[in-house]
């Protein structure tokens, strides 16, 4: 066992070896997204606190039921964040086969797919800017909020306010991943990573990316779903 | 610049992966979807609270596909699985206790706040749609 140790008296870790296999920015992204998906668990988990300790709540298919160029008064529930959902998982999916153009040295096919994704994060951003002004003109805002409780009986501001912050908060991350991804498609398209030998950034930026999908399976099941 | 990462092993995450998860991602999505319009006809609390389960379940399936596959943690060594997942498990306390505490927070509430219980059962008259728009009232 114990070939490399003999020569040391200290116990820790000297180098020379990575326990995880993986470069040093790659193992600090997954810990970075572990903090992250304890601030996103914190919200959710405040959200169900609140909603199990309120008598009523707006019911998911009353409040997200119109969708862009619908007619007034439209009840058309779940139909546009399915299709937000897929637009995000749409991306997801060309975020991988960009990793693993990179893992190929194929610029080419990394840049495409890169822009690929870029478009598919601009898309859902798109929707859900609409969605946010559609029901910032319903009435609907931090503070305000103009749905009754699934029961009929009135409601607090509690949903709205968790509302707005948890996909405000899911929406810059989108966001940031977006900007990432554009300094990556410039990077490859600059031939940095040609000079370097190796694409590991995209697989980085590709984990951000992952994980901001990844936040809205939950987001998506805890706000529209259930 | 010598990189010891460059010599990663890159088992798995094939082609033939990629379609079959994106394919397994889909198609739990539109159960999920099923499930939910399915559930605005049904009334039974009980029945609801099963299909929510069902929809939970399936969601964390999704999560799985895309952490384990996607992001390939799957095909990581041990070690790091271990360091990522291990954490985690606090999710299990964390869910468990604050949704208790919410919930037991509200049957407090509704036995010993009876203003709070009578806030809950008035019925407000249903607003006109599309008449009013108070955000423009400020």
């Amino acid at each position: 066992m114990s070939t490399t140790t003999t020569a040391t008296t200290t116990n820790l870790w000297t180098g020379g070896k990575s326990p995880f296999n993986v470069e040093y920015g790659k193992l600090m992204m997954w810990y970075f997204l572990m903090s992250d998906a304890f601030t996103f668990g914190a919200f959710l988990i405040s959200y169900g606190t609140i909603r199990f300790s309120t008598n009523g709540w707006p019911d998911p298919n009353e409040v997200f039921r119109s969708f862009p160029f619908a007619p007034e008064g439209v009840h058309a529930p779940l139909v546009f964040v399915s299709v937000m959902t897929f637009i995000l998982i749409i991306s997801s999916v060309t975020m991988v086969l960009a990793v693993k153009a990179g893992q190929e040295m194929n610029k080419k096919a990394v840049s495409l797919n890169l822009v690929l994704t870029i478009i598919g994060g601009i898309a859902f951003l798109s929707c859900q800017a609409w969605e946010w002004n559609h029901l910032f003109h319903e009435g609907a805002w931090w503070g305000r909020n103009p749905f009754m409780n699934a029961d009929g009986t009135a409601s607090s501001t509690n949903f709205t306010n968790y509302f707005f912050t948890i996909t405000g908060f899911h929406g810059f991350h989108v966001f940031s991943g977006v900007i990432i991804n554009i300094i990556m498609l410039i990077m490859t398209l600059t031939d940095q990573f040609e000079k370097r030998g190796h694409y590991l950034m995209i697989e980085k930026a590709g984990l951000y990316w992952h994980f901001v999908d990844l936040v809205w399976v939950f987001v998506f099941t805890c706000f529209y779903l259930i | 610049m010598e990189h010891i990462a460059t010599h990663e092993e890159h088992s798995g995450g094939g082609n033939k992966e990629i379609i079959k998860v994106t394919i397994i991602l889909s198609v739990l999505t539109i159960v999920e979807l099923i499930l939910g319009f399915w559930m605005m006809g049904i009334t039974s609390p009980g029945f609801r609270l099963a299909i929510k389960g069902t929809i939970v379940i399936l969601m964390m399936a999704k999560a799985f596909y895309i952490v384990a596959y996607f992001m390939h943690l799957k095909h990581e060594v041990k070690n790091l699985i271990m360091t990522i997942c291990v954490p985690l498990l606090l999710f299990v306390w964390f869910i468990a206790a604050f949704l208790w505490d919410g919930n037991s927070f509200r049957n407090l509430r509704n036995t010993f706040d009876p203003h709070f219980k009578e806030q809950s059962t008035i019925i407000v008259p249903k607003k006109a749609e599309g008449k009013e728009h108070p955000a423009e009232k400020k």
